[in-house]
């Protein structure tokens, strides 16, 4: 069990090791600064530029920059959805997959699009390698490279000075893309390789095992795919078992891979803005309140884990490894806690274990990681849900030292207050309410007539849960809250490819990405417009262990208190049950 | 004026007052400008249905005591929340109207205009009947009747019923003290004076309005707060309305009362109950210290001020310099430079005058001078004197005396020009004496900085503020005072014009500026300035161009100001946190009695171990009811504030109201429970 702790914390620490100087990487990149890439990466982008008529010399305002961020993710949305209709008869579909039925094509675009990769279709028969290539696993750089790309517009804004001009958003864009997230997954795709995943265009593959059965071995280029999936925060698998498959997550080697893949860049983009706006103290500040929120949930959740489930003990079967139903005996309980809630805090989602066996806390705790949104967070995504607390704050922290509130100099006023308190807001609305719809059909069993059709052809609501009570309660929950982090990590359990999930989740999922980046990129934009105040001995100072601490308090107030009388009656209520 | 800041906070008929207030206030239309307050109001409407439901006989929702209980609660955290801002507003207008008592109906002796002739008949009027541009005569014993300037004529005027100050000051035409303020009485003379405002507009009016609830406009910060506060009522509105298909999922039926009394709880009511107490009783602070402020958001900006721009004398040192020193020059007695610089001190009225004559220790009157003339202080000569017989004897600047000196072919003695020169780098001023041309010695007249001034300088600094002297004072002499006095810059050989490029600079750099003045010349840098204080004895224009007034023309007054500025933050601040910190031990009080009857596992969340879900329902709200007057002193005094710097002050901030405001509900619903528990 010691080596397994040493494990994740050798996980942890060589994720930040590469982080920091990752970190100055992404600060030059965005600032234009010359890096070691740019003999091989100009060209290319000049390519772009060129091909695309777009001249990253000139620059945007907020709103302009917002309008082309939006701009671009509605084709990709469109391009995605005709691959996945099209796809039985578009090239490279040797296992001869469908098309997907119009919602699933639709939620899965939008999962994609949005970073959150919710899916509720299996990668060995529900798309081809089409699909997954030129649709899925191209959504999965360019969703990485939006989020990527609005933080650098927040990071510019928050410069020491005033202006409009915000940069040009195609060239963060690209520049996130070919710079930062092309080099490192190459690297990524290359490990796994030598780790036996395949990475191959040829179709399913008939084997005959050692006892004489045929079976059939579902193949792919899976390399190339899990590489973005993780450094993107992506988590949609190439398999339906997702990092769980022994081709996508084939050795403990790899499994490090993968975590630390998925923690670079959230970890890295937090000092970035370090570097970028020279507030290398106060980066500090906001990767500590992440550590301490992330701390808190990872380590009940690996301490319930190894101490087994009580109900299995009660029968009087012991469990050296811990708990280890739904869990890959090649990773450990220890490795599968610490990516259970690594990928729920970041909005990776991807899964090398079963969420829905875990013990009621961890369970607990990927919900919190979830709600919160922001201990790291998505790529990009992550820092920009966590200005939206620093905001509050701020704002409640400076009146508390005697000034009209201000961050790095530039005054909180009642417009940032109302875009700040929307985006707050939203996260637990969404969450809420769809869960209190799906509720009420349960609890009355409604008839969901096309909506919903369970495999015996009922349309009983009450048929989508696998389990009753506190449980049932808990996977809905999840299913919303997984949405409405943008994270794509099922509870499982729930019977959610139909018309009615597909689409309740798709409109969550629209919502939760894209506001809460126009809430953050409007209210620095506003910001940078504003005045700028140097700082004197009154002004309420952001980089200090005090801050910090007020950051974390409003977060577990606001974010985590609001689903308290939700979780009582979901996973709360099942750990107090547990004996 | 002085006296009302000792006064208690309950006074009998303020207190009487303000409980009338409180009823009237229930009124939805009034309720609905505070949304935390207004939700409350809905909550507590629906009691009422719940209780007349039951009444009608329904059977689901509890007992009618309970849920008569629940109401009466509700109501009074409503009543608890319009009490705090109606003894505010009581105790902003009592302030008021002591100061507007003297300027009731007085009569008023004013001048007819025929065309553009001012006549010299009087007609007897009100005052009230006195509009702008108007003009009145005061003689010796009358009061003036309204704000006004002086056309003509000088007076001793009586100011003790605006400032409390017995001194009579000189009020005069032409000059920066050229205005007079209604209520005050004149001592001596005859002055004619212009009505400067209307009445209703004057600026004591204008303050009346700011501490009056239903006309006060709401400051860029309380908007921005009531954003936050009515987000966080939204959020709990999310919270409570979804928790009934929850509920139903889980098969646990909750009464509305349990909905109304979560809700209620959670949603930030204490600083949603005080927040627009602390923003008058802000007001009312200044107006205690003297201060007319024409907005809130003045008093908001105070808090924010960089830069203080302060005029030398008056402020940082007392206003006249004193004789502090003399040196004779080589060869001279020093009793005979003594008795030259007293003798020609005689008619000096100046206070630089007499103090010299005070040093020397000589009665002039005990010196036989026959005949004497004395020679007045002119721009020309920059000297005075006297002469009597052969005897001629000056005192004055070193340059003039030098040329006068050069002129009578005399050497002026070098030991004289290197005392001159160490008296300048001291920061005094010199003053040559010389009897017929010849060079006796050197007084030295120096500044007296105030005492305790380098105090509340190092206190400013503390808070951030960067102090500025201005002064009319040569580099060297000014350079010499500021480090002495503690101030942090200095603008030497100030013309009003540097005041106004001063102020551009350090707004340029996204500073905010305070100055104080009463000239008219300092009218467009009062203007420009963040926060412009103009002396109440200044004139109308200066008046006119700040956003505050100060009543008592103490120059130091900007140092309170800005006090009373981060006191109103601090206290909006403070509140908020305590009142969200507060929803941590409610929803612990809450959430198990919800769900405890149904899913009886969940005891073990009830970690206060409260009584009952009934009793744990009831503490929850009376908690959250009678914090509302606990903490009215603290709204009404405001949060005291230490210059200890902002992160220290943060650190003791957050760990007394925001740790307080998590462990203070624990107990306090713990106890209530217990009482509770008694009768259930």
């Amino acid at each position: 069990m010691n080596s397994q702790i040493l494990g994740v914390v050798v996980m942890f620490v060589a994720t930040l090791l590469l982080a920091v100087p990752l970190g100055r990487y992404i600060a030059k990149v965005y600032g234009g600064q010359r890096v070691w890439t740019d003999g091989i990466f100009n060209p290319i982008e000049r390519l772009f530029f060129k091909a695309s008529r777009i001249d990253p010399g000139i620059e945007m305002g907020w709103k302009q920059s917002l309008v082309a961020l939006l701009t671009i993710n509605l084709i990709w949305f469109l391009w995605a959805v005709f691959c996945l209709l099209n796809q039985s008869w578009l090239p490279m579909n040797p296992d001869h997959n469908p098309n997907m039925t119009p919602d699933l094509a639709i939620n899965t675009a939008i999962s994609f699009l949005v970073n959150c990769n919710l899916q509720q279709y299996s990668g060995e028969t529900g798309v081809s390698y089409f699909s997954q290539v030129f649709g899925l696993m191209f959504l999965q750089f360019a969703s990485a490279g939006t989020g990527m790309a609005a933080a650098a517009v927040v990071f510019n804004a928050l410069k020491d000075r005033t202006t409009d001009k915000l940069g040009n958003f195609y060239n963060y864009f690209l520049r996130s893309c070919t710079r930062i997230l092309l080099p490192i997954c190459i690297l990524i795709a290359a490990i796994h390789l030598f780790e036996g995943t395949p990475m191959t265009f040829k179709g399913i593959d008939t084997v005959t095992s050692v006892q004489g059965d045929t079976m059939h071995v579902s193949r792919g280029p899976v390399a190339a795919f899990v590489a973005i999936k993780h450094l993107g925060t992506n988590g949609g698998g190439f398999f339906g078992a997702n990092s769980a498959h022994p081709f996508e997550n084939p050795t403990y080697l790899s499994n490090i891979v993968q975590m630390v893949a998925q923690i670079l860049i959230p970890f890295a983009m937090v000092f970035a803005f370090g570097f970028y706006c020279n507030k290398k103290r106060l980066a500090w500040v906001f990767w500590g309140v992440m550590t301490l929120g992330f701390l808190i949930l990872v380590v009940p959740a690996i301490i319930t884990e190894v101490h087994g489930n009580p109900y299995i003990a009660h029968m009087g079967i012991s469990q050296p490894g811990g708990n280890m139903e739904g869990k890959e005996v090649r990773f450990g309980a220890v490795a599968s806690a610490f990516w259970s809630i690594a990928t729920t805090v970041i909005s990776t989602g991807s899964v090398n274990a079963m969420h829905d066996s875990f013990m009621p806390v961890s369970g607990m705790n990927m919900l919190l990681g979830m709600m919160i949104n922001s201990f790291y967070g998505g790529v990009g995504v992550g820092f920009l849900n966590f200005f939206i607390y620093v905001i509050l704050a701020v704002f409640i922290g400076g009146l508390m030292v005697g000034r009209t509130p201000e961050f790095e100099g530039k005054k909180i006023e009642a417009r940032e207050m109302k875009i700040a308190m929307i985006i707050a807001l939203f996260h637990p609305f969404l969450i809420l309410s769809f869960t209190a719809l799906a509720c009420y059909f349960t609890a009355h069993d409604t008839n969901m007539g096309w909506w919903f059709a369970d495999a015996a052809g009922k349309h009983n609501a009450g048929g989508w849960l696998n389990n009753p009570s506190y449980h049932g309660f808990s996977e809905m929950l999840y299913q919303y809250t997984s949405s409405s982090a943008n994270n794509g990590s099922g509870f499982e359990g729930l019977a959610d490819n139909n018309p009615f999930w597909n689409i309740s989740t798709g409109i969550v999922l629209l919502f939760s990405r894209f506001l809460p980046i126009i809430g953050p990129v409007a209210i620095a934009g506003l910001m940078a417009g504003k005045k700028f105040i140097p700082a004197s001995g009154g002004t309420l100072k952001t980089d200090t262990g005090t801050f910090g601490l007020l950051v974390f308090a409003v977060k577990v107030i606001i974010a985590a208190l609001a689903f308290f009388p939700a979780l009582a009656l979901g996973p709360i209520a099942e750990w107090m049950k547990t004996p | 004026m002085k006296r009302n800041r000792k006064e208690g906070l309950f006074k009998g008929e303020l207190v009487a007052d303000a409980i009338k207030q409180s009823f009237v206030k229930l009124n939805p239309k009034y309720q609905f400008r505070s949304p935390v307050m207004f939700t409350v109001e809905i909550g507590t409407f629906v009691m009422m249905f719940v209780c007349a439901w039951i009444l009608a006989g329904e059977k689901s929702q509890g007992s009618f005591t309970y849920n008569f209980l629940i109401f009466l609660i509700l109501l009074a955290t409503l009543l608890f929340a319009n009490f705090a801002e109606a003894l505010a507003e009581a105790r902003g207008k009592a302030q008021a109207a002591s100061l507007r008592k003297t300027r009731e109906d007085t009569p008023a002796k004013k001048v007819e205009l025929v065309g553009n002739m001012y006549l010299n008949e009087v007609h007897v009027v009100s005052s009230s009947e006195l509009v702008k541009g108007d003009v009145f005569i005061c003689e010796t014993g009358d009061i003036v009747p309204t704000d006004g300037e002086i056309i003509e004529g000088i007076a001793t005027i009586d100011e003790s019923a605006i400032t409390g100050e017995s001194a009579p000051v000189v009020r005069e035409s032409g000059g920066d003290k050229s205005s007079v303020t209604g209520g005050t009485k004149v001592l001596s003379d005859k002055i004619k004076v212009k009505v400067t405002t209307s009445p209703g507009e004057s600026f004591l009016d204008k303050m009346i309005a700011l501490v009056e609830g239903a006309s006060r406009q709401k400051t860029p910060n309380e908007i921005a707060l009531t954003i936050l506060l009515a987000g966080f009522t939204l959020v709990f509105i999310i919270v409570c309305i979804t928790l009934q298909p929850f509920a139903s999922y889980a098969k646990t039926p909750i009464p509305i009362s349990a909905y109304i009394s979560l809700f209620v709880c959670l949603i930030p009511t204490t600083i949603g109950g005080l927040l627009s107490a602390i923003g008058i009783s802000g007001m009312d602070r200044a107006l205690r210290a003297n201060v007319i402020a024409k907005s809130g958001k003045a008093v908001e900006t105070a808090g924010d001020l960089d830069v203080l721009l302060l005029d030398k004398t008056g402020t940082i040192t007392i206003g006249n310099r004193k004789a502090t020193n003399f040196y004779p020059a080589k060869g001279v007695d020093k009793d005979r430079l003594i008795k030259c610089a007293v003798l020609s001190s005689m008619a000096d009225e100046t206070p630089e005058g007499k103090s010299i004559i005070e040093l020397g220790g000589i009665n002039p009157q005990s010196l036989q001078v026959d005949n004497p003339t004395f020679i007045k202080f002119t721009a020309e000569t920059r000297s005075s004197g006297i002469d009597f017989g052969n005897t001629q004897i000056r005192k004055g600047a070193f340059d003039a005396m030098k040329n006068k000196v050069e002129k009578a072919d005399n050497l002026f003695p070098a030991g004289t020009i290197e005392d001159v020169k160490k008296i300048s780098s001291n920061g005094g001023t010199p003053l040559v004496v010389l009897e017929n041309n010849v060079v006796l010695g050197v007084i030295e007249l120096q500044d007296i900085i105030k005492t305790g001034i380098f105090e509340r300088f190092e206190r400013l600094r503390k808070m951030g503020v960067k102090t500025v002297m201005v002064t009319g004072d040569n580099p060297l002499t000014a350079k010499y005072i500021a480090e002495k006095a503690g101030v942090d810059d200095y603008i030497a050989e100030a013309k009003p014009e540097d005041k106004m490029a001063y102020i551009r600079k350090e707004q340029a750099t996204g500073k905010l500026v305070a100055m104080m003045g009463d000239g008219t010349n300092d009218a467009p840098a009062l203007a420009q300035a963040d926060v412009g204080v103009a002396m109440n004895s200044g004139t109308a224009a200066a008046k006119e161009a700040g956003n505050m007034v100060d009543l008592d023309n103490d120059p130091t007054k900007l140092i309170e100001i800005v006090e009373i500025g981060k006191q109103l933050l601090m206290t909006r601040g403070t509140l908020t946190t305590f009142s969200i910190a507060n929803d941590v031990a409610k929803y612990f009080a809450i959430v198990p009695a919800l769900f405890i009857t149904s899913i009886p596992v969940l005891q073990k969340i009830n970690i206060m171990n409260l009584h009952s879900p009934s009793s744990a329902i009831l503490s929850a709200i009376i908690f959250n009811a009678i914090i509302i007057p606990m903490l009215i002193p603290l709204a009404l005094k405001g949060v005291a504030y230490k210059p200890i710097g902002a992160s220290a002050l943060l650190r003791r901030n957050l760990l007394v109201y925001g740790l307080g405001g998590i462990l203070v509900p624990f107990i306090g619903i713990k106890l209530i429970d217990m009482v509770v528990a008694i009768w259930m």
